[in-house]
């Protein structure tokens, strides 16, 4: 099992869900912004000190910090560039 | 496509429309105008109302109300534009007017506006609203840039599938306006007359629980409207709802039954075991992604944000992303030093040198005693006078270029870099945003706070904001920097090392920025730095005419206020000080005499420390202030016009002056020092005092620059003193 915080620049994942131990408020505002089951992501851009990373997902950009998106499950879709 | 010529045709729609700006009054409708940030809300607003709300293209640009009005065929619209919303369903802080707008603010007509390039994030928060009210219109915005990406929507399918109207518009540029107020007009004097859920696939035991709770609901009260989210929002625990439950919502002798029902909701809440959040948003997501998959073809995610991909793999460099901050910065600052010159000399030749004299001999032809024309005249016209002709060239400068590059998007890209370093300092990273807001006017950043959702790390952003250099102390530094400091270096390059100088005070800001983040979040403000989430929005090529235009407008105004409010009264008390008279010496000398001693011991004099409580209003006079007041106590000189009086000189005789009254190299880098490093304004002191809520942290956020600035200046005298 793979989590967000893990995707290297060039994969693509699947989310598949939000870890249980992710605090109510991190869960709900991840949720709203559409990190959901089935969602797919790819990482667009790295800050230049390698944290935040933003992430392109439903069309738009959303930049989160590695320990806020290791609280997302994935899965990495091996046959897309 | 609608062409310009028929938006100003009387026989277009657009001609009944009276655009009645903020006039209060009655509304026969409200409305309100929500969406996702940085969709085009504030863009609307302004096209509807004539308005000037501020547009920026960074999610967190509106963080208030706005309210203003028009009138369309005899009806008048009272119209709401709300901060950026992505979700009514978290209980978070930066998002709560909104929410509270939409579910209680009862508006007749709810007009959703949302990115046409961008639908399936947009539509999640529209099912939502759907949820509540389906008296609701789809603004379908930003439609000229869905057509540069080559996407196409079917905005009839989409408008059968949601079952509201749904309307094309290119705000900023009045495209489709005119049938969004039509729509608007008939949802409100109509309604909407279908009132189905389309929220449907929601998976049976939260689906369950969700309809077991409706339909009690119903039962303890048949005119409670919304139950169906109010369900859900029980579900969530949401406190406020249960909060407007209790009090007063449900007829007194129900109390009971209501605590039965927020029993159930509890129970359902741990045998469900935390994933109806997750089950409630996957449907709203799929729900989204279905609608888009009906009507929108033409997807562009890989082909048409490829030059967005390219500038930020440029700005966000991993060893280019900080220089080009920098460089930016500087650049910025460039322009308005160097710009600011010209239209700054002319308005004092305007003011101080033609019309002072003029209004002068006007006095004395009337027969003014000489205290009326002093107070009047030298008092508080000449400290109005010095406000505009030294403020308002840079502020019309720094703010244009500013809302250029706020516009382009840029801003967002700045906190995206600097967040881990707001991190490590305890601090959020949406605090770049607000310190960036700082360079222009500190009060403003503190406004701008309001985005940062955790109270702690607000706070921070609060207190830390005053390290941004504001455009009030911009001309101190330039004219200290200019004559004391370029002189120290060859001609050729004392207008570099002048504007060197400046950026390092701004470079010095942002270190005590960090500095003092980090401080306090180990001491007064415990904590850790919370989650952060930021939406990097696509570059917009910014309308430059327009923006130039409106900016400067805007600044002009601004100005001029200030100037007015605070500039005339502290004017008429630099004047009032320098001419009462208490045993043999004005009170001016008085104070000033007293303050030497802790002046000089810090490396800077009386004189310097008088004038800045005297233009604790107002930081754009410090510098008129110390000329005056340095006048005074030198006694003769060439250059001054009597006590009290507020003058200009050119550099040369400026310099001379401040040598003659004492002023050394050390004097000039500490001035400089301490304009960084003192109390806010009272403006901003005010405004702080409005955001917080609190006394102590007021105090704490006045007087920590000022221990600050005593302490900077203390140690850099006493090394000064050591090495030479
Ligand atoms: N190209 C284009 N840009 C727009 C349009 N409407 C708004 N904008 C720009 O989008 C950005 C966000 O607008 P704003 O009204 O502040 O959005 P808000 O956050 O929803 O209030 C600003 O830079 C606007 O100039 C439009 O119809 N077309
Ligand atoms: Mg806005």
């Amino acid at each position: 099992m793979k989590h967000l915080g893990l995707l290297q620049k060039g994969e693509t994942a699947v989310i598949s869900g939000i870890l249980h131990n992710c605090p109510a408020e991190i869960r709900q505002r991840l949720l709203d912004l559409g990190f959901v089951k089935g969602t797919r992501v790819r990482i667009e851009n790295i800050s230049p000190l390698k944290d935040p990373v933003a992430y392109r997902i439903h069309h738009t950009q959303i930049s989160l910090r590695r320990e806020d998106a290791s609280y997302i499950e994935i899965e990495i879709n091996e046959n897309e560039e | 496509m609608m062409n310009a010529a028929c938006e100003v045709c009387e026989f277009n729609t657009a001609s009944d429309l009276k655009k009645l700006g903020g006039i209060s009054g009655k509304y026969d409708y409200t409305i309100a105008l929500a969406g996702n940030p940085n969709t085009g809300k504030s863009t609307v607003f302004n096209a509807l109302t004539g308005l000037r709300q501020h547009t920026g293209n960074w999610p967190g640009k509106t963080v208030t109300r706005a309210e203003g009005s028009f009138s369309y065929r005899d009806k008048t619209f009272k119209l709401v534009d709300l901060p950026g919303t992505y979700s009514l369903m978290s209980d978070s802080e930066d998002e709560e007017v909104a929410r509270d707008f939409v579910l209680f603010g009862k508006p007749d007509v709810t007009v959703v506006v949302v990115d046409a390039a961008r639908l399936e994030r947009n539509l999640s928060l529209v099912l939502q609203i759907l949820e509540i009210t389906t008296n609701t219109v789809l603004c379908l915005n930003l439609m000229d840039e869905a057509r540069r990406h080559g996407i196409a929507i079917d905005l009839r399918t989409l408008s059968r599938d949601l079952e509201i109207p749904v309307i094309a518009t290119s705000a900023r540029s009045k495209e489709g306006i005119s049938e969004l107020i039509t729509a608007i007009h008939t949802m409100a004097t109509h309604g909407n007359t279908v009132k189905k859920h389309l929220l449907t696939d929601i998976p049976d035991d939260t689906g369950e629980a969700i309809e077991e709770l409706t339909a009690n609901l119903q039962r303890l009260d048949p005119d409670l409207p919304n139950t169906r989210w109010i369900a859900l929002r029980l579900l969530e625990n949401d406190q406020g709802i249960i909060r407007a439950l209790q009090q007063g919502n449900t007829a007194p002798g129900l109390h009971s039954e209501l605590d039965d029902i927020l029993n159930k909701a509890k129970n359902y809440r741990s045998s469900l075991d935390g994933h109806y959040q997750d089950d409630i948003a996957e449907a709203m997501y799929s729900k989204a992604a279905r609608l888009v998959k009906d009507s929108v073809s033409g997807n562009a995610s890989q082909r048409a944000f490829r030059m967005d991909r390219a500038i930020d793999n440029i700005v966000t460099h991993r060893i280019w992303g900080f220089p080009i901050m920098f460089l930016l910065l500087g650049a910025v600052l460039w322009t308005t030093i160097i710009g600011a010159n010209y239209p700054s000399q002319m308005l004092s030749t305007l003011l101080l040198d033609t019309l002072y004299p003029w209004l002068k001999n006007g006095a004395e032809t009337l027969h003014f005693p000489w205290w009326l024309s002093g107070f009047l005249i030298d008092g508080v016209y000449l400290a109005t006078a010095w406000v505009i002709a030294v403020m308002l060239p840079p502020m019309a400068i720094f703010f244009p270029l500013f809302t250029l590059l706020e516009d382009f998007g840029y801003l967002p890209r700045v906190a995206f870099n600097l967040d881990r370093v707001f991190k490590t300092s305890g601090a959020h990273g949406k605090q770049a945003l607000t310190m960036s807001m700082g360079f222009g006017c500190n009060a403003a950043g503190v406004v701008a706070t309001r985005i940062i959702n955790s109270p702690r790390e607000k706070l921070i952003a609060i207190i830390t904001n005053n390290f941004s250099l504001c455009n009030g102390r911009w001309p101190t530094q330039i004219l200290i920097a200019t004559i004391f400091i370029g002189v120290l270096v060859p001609k050729p390059w004392s207008g570099t090392v002048s504007v060197l100088a400046v950026v390092g005070i701004v470079v010095l800001g942002i270190a005590f920025t960090f500095f003092t983040s980090w401080l306090l979040s180990r001491t007064l403000l415990k904590g850790k730095s919370s989650f952060f989430t930021l939406e990097l929005p696509p570059y917009r090529p910014p309308k430059v005419w327009q923006t130039l235009y409106t900016s400067l407008i805007d600044r002009t105004l601004i100005v001029l206020w200030r100037a007015v409010i605070f500039a005339a009264p502290a004017g008429a008390v630099i004047w009032l000080i320098s001419n009462m008279i208490i045993g043999d010496q004005s009170l001016a000398l008085w104070l000033i005499h007293g303050l030497d001693p802790a002046g000089l011991f810090i490396g800077l004099n009386g004189v310097i420390l008088l004038a800045y409580i005297v233009a604790i209003p107002a930081n754009e006079i410090v510098i008129p202030t110390i000329l005056m007041l340095t006048t005074m106590v030198i006694g003769t000189t060439t250059l001054g016009a009597g006590a009290g009086v507020l003058f200009e000189g050119s550099e040369t005789e400026i310099s001379a002056l401040l040598q003659a009254g004492g002023w050394t190299t050390l004097t000039a880098v500490n001035l400089m020092l301490f304009s960084l490093l003192h109390n806010p304004c009272s403006t901003t002191i005010y405004t702080i005092y409005k955001e917080t809520g609190s006394r102590k942290w007021t105090v704490v956020a006045t007087l920590l620059p000022i221990v600050y600035g005593v302490l900077v200046c203390l140690a850099v005298t006493l090394i000064w003193h050591a090495l030479s």
